[in-house]
């Protein structure tokens, strides 16, 4: 590739507070050429990103933009360039529309009813159902990406930042995606392509650049390298294997049993008959693209939303009109999508987040908090799953995504739990922390607990899982064995497309109808 | 060209967390001798007059803990309920419900139950000033209605309930028909600590009630601190997705957090009824309910932070007092004080998540942000 070089940052620093983020940092991005930068959650990627995006000032170093040195001082002037960025933690605004929202993004202005048909537009061609006229505080994770990536494609971009863009589609979405995107780079667009994804990186992108530490350690053709080696070069050591263990099968832990919701606000999806059964000893998965109804399941299941008693069962008791707390000390515990907000409380200290949920654990006497008991809860969880943090006290929001999801994880499975579910568990999660997690999901199924993982990733599913099934449409899919299916026929389920007659999900325009 | 810049902390400083009020008092003082001097007011002497001399001899510091003693009881309570994002701000109105409960009990039974009397009314006044923030509660919890709308109108009709009340049915009779009740004997009376034998305190007004303050301290603290209640309130402050997740009732955070509010709110107005005043009166509206909400947020909602904000503040409504005698100043001045200092305190509290730092500002194009 011999393109004349459209970005090039040089010897590039920046230093937050105490953390150097980047340590000198020099690339080159290419018209016409998608880009992978590679590394571990914490390695400066995403300040990266946000130096090219104007979002944030480089302390020294120099930016070239089309021959010409000089900063990216905001976000406008990049969009005015031409660079366009799908964020990993979405910008968007809450109280107003997907359309409103791509319409704050656009130079000009644009009335709404044209834009919100070019918003259809763009994402019919490129495969990603977005509902211009929904609130975005109603969208799921999933959806809420979608309406970035149509943001970007409709501002033209020269260059087109994504970040960790495919998590929430279905195989089949991600091959139309990465067609999509191998057509804008033909056309001459530069595409800077950030993940985790070492199999997607090796399947699309023309080069690699790895960073660990704020600094580069290696630049690659990603097609000539073996993913063990790109993870090696990613965590500075060898990629930890997944130890699998004999599957045995006990009886039934959770059942669900025609369960059914009405919708979560006025664009949720209900349930309806949703059944299901989870045995101890099993990882069962739950695949889906987000907003198909895995929020109302999850609500469902934690007890947020209560349902008719007969149609969840937890060990053979009815459980569907307990409250959460009830439903914990009966040996259910749960791993919620949200990190900071909803599995914990950002501005407290570890300790004060392990008496979150684990209060059921003689950690509470007539009323009064037993501190040596937390203490030693919070360090049972911070040293049995290997919690990088600056001591108990530290505050949750101050950990990384992948130590504070080992936190809350080990915080769960050390109440002893029945049955364990998990939403998106390693969602924005390193690789070394993904593996942890992972490997320990398998060896809690192997001591006899139940455990469903509710999970877009469908590599994560393959990964960890005896049985999938699929939820689409708010309906969900018989389970499979996952050795007896593949990505092929989960892709297909994920669209919709499984049991002919009566169990025939609804379709996207059902249900916005 | 050097400038300043706002970069956010790593966490929250500990330090700033106790010096951003100091700092925030600091600078009240610096701008309100420069109002002072604006005034034509010598600057020390003014300083003198405000701060000094009202508490320079014992009734002056009497004075002092005895205003103070009702905003620490209302604000401990109050800052309880902020902790979990409850907004109460009608602690005025729940005063005056406590009071007027206080006030029922001391005139219907003055001369029947002896010396269980005061105690009765210390606890009917609890009870009255969480019957009203009940309503409050009831509203925000099964009506969803904005609490802190409901519990301040309450406030008015609280007052117009205790009009009510003093000019009908409890009004005394030998008076004249002014809006009063009788005045309460002694047995509906908090002792005066002069009577107890301090002697240092002899012709003071200050009188037991202060013990009560005193005890809601450490009670708070460890309420706060110690007990899964407090935690469960704080978490539903903090993140109400996690308070969900966890399994805490929403509904009973805000019950939890209007009704410590009220019965702190309701015992300080016991404290005033069978204190200073001995009886109710139509004109009885200190305003230390609206007040109290500026001491819990100088004491930055630590039970430990608020006696020392009720202290200060305290000190203002003597000073302003003191400030219109000596001074000739306008009674206003008590609550520029006030404005500026909740200005202030505002203002400082950025510093405990971010640092100011001074950068060098290297190109032009980097400066117009």
């Amino acid at each position: 590739m011999n393109e004349p070089s459209l970005l090039r940052l040089e010897r590039i620093e920046k230093t937050f507070a105490s953390l150097r983020a980047l340590d000198g940092v020099s690339l080159e991005f290419r018209a016409g050429e998608i880009h992978a930068v590679l590394g571990e959650n914490g390695a400066g990627k995403s300040t990266l990103m946000k130096i090219i995006y104007g979002a944030v000032q480089p302390d020294a170093g120099t930016i070239t933009w089309r021959g010409e040195a000089g900063p990216i001082a905001s976000p406008n002037e990049a969009r005015a360039r031409g660079i366009a960025m799908v964020f990993q933690h979405f910008a968007l605004f809450e109280s107003v529309t997907a359309v409103e929202n791509v319409a704050l993004a656009l130079p000009e202005r644009v009335p709404l009813r044209e834009l919100a048909r070019r918003i259809e537009e763009a994402a019919t061609r490129y495969g990603l159902p977005v509902h211009p006229w929904q609130e975005v505080h109603h969208l799921s994770v999933g959806e809420r990406q979608r309406v970035e990536i149509v943001r970007c494609l409709l501002q033209s971009p020269r260059l087109l930042i994504m970040d960790e863009p495919t998590s929430v589609l279905t195989p089949q979405a991600v091959d139309q995606l990465f067609e999509t995107l191998r057509r804008l780079a033909a056309e001459g667009t530069a595409i800077i392509y950030v993940s985790h994804k070492l199999e997607e990186i090796r399947r699309l992108c023309h080069r690699a650049t790895i960073i660990r530490q704020g600094r580069v350690v290696g630049e690659v053709d990603p097609q000539k390298e073996t993913e063990g080696r790109l993870a090696e070069l990613m965590i500075g050591r060898t990629f930890p294997q997944m130890q699998r263990r004999a599957k045995t099968e006990g009886a039934i832990a959770l059942e669900l049993a025609a369960l059914a919701t009405p919708p979560a606000g006025p664009f949720g999806t209900p349930l309806a008959g949703i059944s299901l059964r989870v045995h101890a000893g099993e990882v069962l998965g739950i695949a889906g693209i987000s907003g198909n109804g895995q929020a109302e399941l999850l609500a469902a299941l934690s007890g947020e939303t209560r349902v008719d008693a007969q149609s969840i069962w937890l060990c053979g008791e009815p459980i569907g009109a307990l409250s959460p707390g009830a439903r914990r000390s009966r040996g259910l515990t749960l791993v919620p999508e949200e990190r900071l907000g909803v599995g914990a409380v950002p501005e407290m200290s570890l300790r004060k987040n392990a008496l979150l949920t684990a209060y059921g654990q003689r950690l509470v006497r007539r009323g009064v908090i037993d501190r040596g008991a937390v203490a030693a809860y919070a360090d049972r969880c911070i040293s049995g799953f290997d919690v990088r943090c600056g001591g108990p006290e530290a505050p949750a929001g101050s950990l990384s995504g992948g130590n504070l999801q080992k936190f809350i994880v080990g915080r769960e499975i050390e109440q002893r739990p029945r049955v364990m579910i998990l939403a998106q568990p390693t969602w924005g999660v390193d690789v070394a922390a993904t593996a942890l997690i992972r490997q320990r999901l398998i060896d809690l199924s192997a001591q006899g607990v139940a455990i469903l993982v509710i999970s877009e990733d469908l590599g994560e599913i393959l990964e960890v899982c005896d049985r999938v099934a699929v939820i689409a449409g708010g309906r969900m899919s018989p389970a499979r064995d996952v050795h007896e299916t593949g990505a092929e026929e989960i892709g297909r389920w994920m669209a919709g497309g499984f049991g002919a007659g009566d169990a025939a999900p609804a379709t996207e325009a059902e249900r916005v109808a | 060209m050097i400038g300043f810049q706002l970069t956010r902390r790593a966490r929250p400083s500990r330090a700033m967390q106790w010096l951003s009020p100091i700092l925030a008092v600091a600078l009240t003082l610096v701008v309100g001798l420069a109002v002072f001097a604006a005034l034509g007011q010598a600057p020390a002497r003014a300083f003198h007059a405000f701060f000094i001399e009202p508490v320079s001899d014992a009734n002056g510091i009497a004075e002092l803990l005895l205003k103070a003693s009702p905003l620490c009881l209302i604000a401990l309570g109050l800052a309880i309920g902020y902790r979990a994002n409850v907004w109460n701000i009608g602690a005025e109105g729940q005063m005056y419900i406590g009071g007027a409960f206080a006030t029922g009990l001391a005139i219907t039974f003055q001369h029947d139950i002896g010396m269980a009397l005061l105690p009765l009314m210390i606890i009917a006044g609890a009870i009255g000033g969480m019957a009203w923030a009940a309503l409050t509660a009831f509203c925000r919890a099964q009506l969803k209605a904005d609490e802190i709308l409901v519990s301040l109108m309450l406030t008015y009709v609280a007052n117009l309930v205790v009009k009510y009340l003093v000019y009908g049915p409890w009004q005394d009779p030998q008076a004249n028909n002014f809006p009063l009740t009788v005045s309460f004997e002694d047995n509906a009376l908090f002792p005066l600590l002069a009577s107890l034998g301090w002697s240092w305190f002899d012709g003071t007004r200050l009188n037991l009630s202060i013990f009560l303050t005193l005890a809601a301290i450490p009670l708070a603290w460890f309420f706060v601190q110690r007990t899964f209640m407090g935690f469960k309130l704080e978490v539903g402050g903090l993140a109400p997705g996690a308070a969900r997740y966890a399994g805490f009732s929403a509904r009973g955070t805000v019950w939890v957090a209007m009704l410590i509010g009220g019965a702190a709110a309701g015992l300080a107005g016991v404290t005033e009824v069978a204190g200073p005043l001995g009886q109710l009166n139509d004109r009885w509206t200190p305003g230390y309910g609206f007040t109290a909400i500026i001491v819990a947020a100088l004491g930055r909602l630590n039970p430990l932070g608020i006696p020392l904000a009720a202290l200060l503040m305290a000190l203002l409504y003597l000073g302003g007092e003191a400030a219109q005698i000596t001074l000739q100043l306008p009674k206003a001045i008590s609550l520029v004080f006030q404005g500026l200092l909740l200005m202030f305190l505002l203002g400082c509290e950025v510093l405990i998540n971010f640092r100011v730092k001074r950068v060098a500002r290297p190109a032009p194009a980097a400066a117009k942000t």
